[in-house]
């Protein structure tokens, strides 16, 4: 198997009104029927990597192939064919059906005149279905919702019949439910129907759990390429996204606000509730101490619902919630 | 369902069709303003000062002899190429009006936004205002419109020019409007000047061709405006394509393999043609050309250009030829400034039909 997209010494930047480069040296690859997902703090250069590999934007130094071709070369057309992207501007052009905008990518397909062929509906019909926005067709692309839109964005990159998929943070406006959804729909198309798609995001944890490989661009320095979790055992992820006040936590996979502690409490109990618990008392800047803490919290259970007790000095505090839990603790450090 | 790349096999009822647009009724709308555009044609030809029966009106176009020899000349000297010009004209107007708008993504844009007017009324200014030979020129009757009309077309061709020439290093048309809109405002504050300094029958001459006019194209000219505006619309008949492309701004229209530059440079060319040797012939005659695309995309119920463009073709040459209609008062020997007329039977006509279609009406494109 050979890679559908790869660069060679790639440099990344723009030349007016100054030459500024953002990367350089990046050499990745691309193959069939794998979700990558880019991801980098802002100022990387997510979006020029992504323009740069769509052509949208002229790389400085390098070349992009596109199956085994130069794709400076390339026709726009022949271009069109292979690869199709989906962007962060926002589309709304009123009177437009969401049937005809998928239409639209049927563009570098059809004839001067842009008339449809029977063969061509089939198509629209099918990227319609596999995103599963069929019941849309007729609406008008300005009535839809967030995701309505961007599934609608992303069965017309479909229609455009491409090897490549390049979506610039496809789930950026969307909710969690959404989000999932969308990438859900990614990974099927890339396992079931051999796309190969690249996607940036900001959305670690997403990414984590759904990318086949990660292409992590640092502020300074090379890409780096893994699966999610090499990256996260080698700590690659960590010092990337090491800023002040935010850090990588690679036991979780996710973001951890780094703030001082402000007390340190034991706690005995079990399950959920406990592990709620651990995290209410994390936000609030306690740290955990089974040893050497004045302050035990129990997590237990009576007819009325769950109850936490807090022990010190031989006192004993009840508190029905999280919230008051929280509050007396602070208030009580 | 699992995914399966593109082909797959399919029950012939699952494909398509389901929501396909109605083109028959579309089709159907197309013919209707056709007929309307026929009956308005006619009826311009029929109305005036002096009411002529429609059946010699008839006899009279396909070459017989009216009842009234002075007829002939009304109808065939006076109003036919007044009829024709307005059909043009309206057409012309509308037909740039949306490639302007669709260009620009922008639905304030009109076929003047790129200073066609501007440019326009300055190269007519020049020769009212700043010669002394304007009297001349007046008083020598189709030579003296020649002269006004040699100047809106050097005055339109200079400014188009140079926004062509710049628009060359330009990649965003945000810039290039822009740009438009800046040449716009320069020849406007030379023609101010002019005006400020200008004698006042000058300034009464400058005045009454901005007001606008179907009624000063002689024969010869409406062949000149006839061909160029037929060139212009078969540009634009061939540009349909792109322009359903750019709908989705200039980053999609590329990466579906449009030279955006390429498409940029027809459509000016096609709109320049249209609205340049329009306000030429004309004078700059406003509210047609932003307010038609608007009311097609309304009626229509769609944004494809490949409908578009003969709605706003029919729809524009209709309301052109109403305009002029009113504007004549027929039954009387007054006639009304024709761009008074446009905008104040149009506008209102443009709300309420805007506010009917109810919330869902949005510009253009945002």
């Amino acid at each position: 198997m050979k890679p559908v997209l790869e660069t060679c010494d790639l440099a990344i930047g723009y030349s007016s009104p100054v030459r500024r480069r953002v990367a350089e040296h990046i050499a990745v690859q691309l193959w069939p029927g794998e979700l990558v997902c880019l991801l980098g703090p802002n100022g990387a250069g997510k979006s020029t990597l992504l323009r740069t590999l769509a052509r949208m934007q002229r790389p400085l130094a390098g070349q992009v192939r596109l199956q085994g071709e130069d794709m400076g070369q390339l026709k726009p057309r022949d271009l069109a064919r292979r690869l199709s992207v989906v962007l962060t501007e926002r589309v709304e052009v009123n009177r437009l059906t969401v049937a005809a905008l998928v239409a639209l990518g049927r563009y570098p397909y059809t004839e001067w005149s842009g008339q449809l062929s029977a063969a061509d509906d089939k198509i629209i019909h099918w990227a319609l279905q596999t995103v599963g926005i069929v019941e849309l067709a007729h609406r008008s692309e300005t009535e839809l919702s967030d995701g309505e839109r961007q599934k609608a964005m992303l069965a017309r990159a479909l229609a455009q019949e491409p090897t490549v998929l390049i979506l610039d943070e496809p789930t950026a406006f969307l909710d969690l439910p959404r989000r999932v959804v969308i990438m859900n729909t990614l990974r099927r198309l890339a396992r079931e129907g051999n796309y190969a798609i690249l996607l940036s995001t900001h959305d670690l944890d997403l990414a984590l759990r759904c990318a086949d490989r990660i292409w992590l661009l640092p502020l300074q320095g090379a890409v780096q390429v893994g699966a999610p979790e090499d990256l996260v055992l080698t700590g690659a992820l960590q010092s990337v996204f090491q800023s002040e006040g935010v850090e990588f936590d690679p036991y979780t996979g996710s973001f951890k606000l780094s703030q001082p502690t402000v007390g340190r409490v034991a706690l005995s109990g079990d399950g959920l509730p406990r592990l709620w618990t651990e995290r209410a008392l994390e936000r609030a800047g306690f740290c955990l101490d089974e040893r050497t803490a004045a302050v035990r919290i129990t997590v237990t259970v009576d007819t009325t619902g769950l109850l936490w007790w807090i022990d010190w000095d031989n006192s004993r505090l009840e508190c029905r919630s999280l919230l008051e839990l929280v509050a007396r603790l602070t208030a009580g450090k | 369902m699992p995914i399966t790349p593109y082909p797959i096999s399919k029950s012939p009822l699952d494909s398509s069709a389901v929501w396909r647009a109605t083109p028959g009724l579309r089709q159907f709308a197309l013919l209707g303003l056709s007929i309307a555009l026929l009956g308005a044609f006619l009826a311009s030809l029929a109305l005036g000062s002096v009411a002529i029966p429609l059946s010699e009106v008839i006899t009279i176009l396909q070459g017989g002899e009216p009842s009234q020899t002075s007829w002939l000349y009304i109808v065939l000297t006076l109003r036919l190429p007044r009829a024709l010009t307005a059909i043009l004209a309206g057409a012309a107007l509308a037909v740039s009006g949306l490639q302007m708008q669709t260009l620009f993504r922008n639905p304030l844009a009109e076929p003047f936004i790129l200073g066609i007017s501007a440019g326009a009324s300055l190269g007519v200014a020049l020769v009212t205002l700043a010669t002394g030979t304007v009297g001349a020129l007046a008083g020598l009757g189709w030579f003296g419109h020649l002269g006004l009309t040699g100047a809106a077309i050097s005055g339109a061709a200079v400014v188009m020019s140079l926004v062509w020439v710049i628009g060359r290093r330009i990649r965003h048309n945000t810039t290039l409007l822009i740009l438009g809109l800046m040449f716009g405002y320069v020849a406007s504050a030379i023609v101010s000047v002019l005006i400020h300094f200008g004698a006042p029958e000058q300034v009464q001459l400058y005045l009454n061709w901005t007001f606008g006019s179907f009624s000063n194209v002689n024969g010869q000219q409406l062949a000149v405006l006839a061909t160029v505006v037929g060139v212009g619309l078969i540009i634009a008949y061939f540009l349909s394509k792109p322009l359903n492309a750019l709908l989705l701004g200039e980053a999609y229209a590329r990466s579906m393999g449009l030279s955006v530059t390429v498409a940029r440079y027809w459509v000016i060319a096609s709109a320049a043609l249209l609205a340049g040797t329009t306000t030429a012939y004309c004078g700059p005659i406003a509210f047609l050309g932003i307010a038609v695309p608007h009311l097609c995309r309304a009626l229509f119920r769609t944004a494809d250009h490949r409908v578009l463009l003969p709605a706003c073709l029919l729809l524009g040459g209709l309301l052109a030829l109403l305009a002029d209609c009113v504007a004549r008062l027929p039954g009387s020997d007054i006639s009304l400034p024709l761009n008074a007329v446009t905008a104040l039977i149009g506008a209102p006509t443009v709300m309420w039909i805007l506010l009917h279609q109810g919330q869902r009406v949005e510009p253009a494109s945002a």
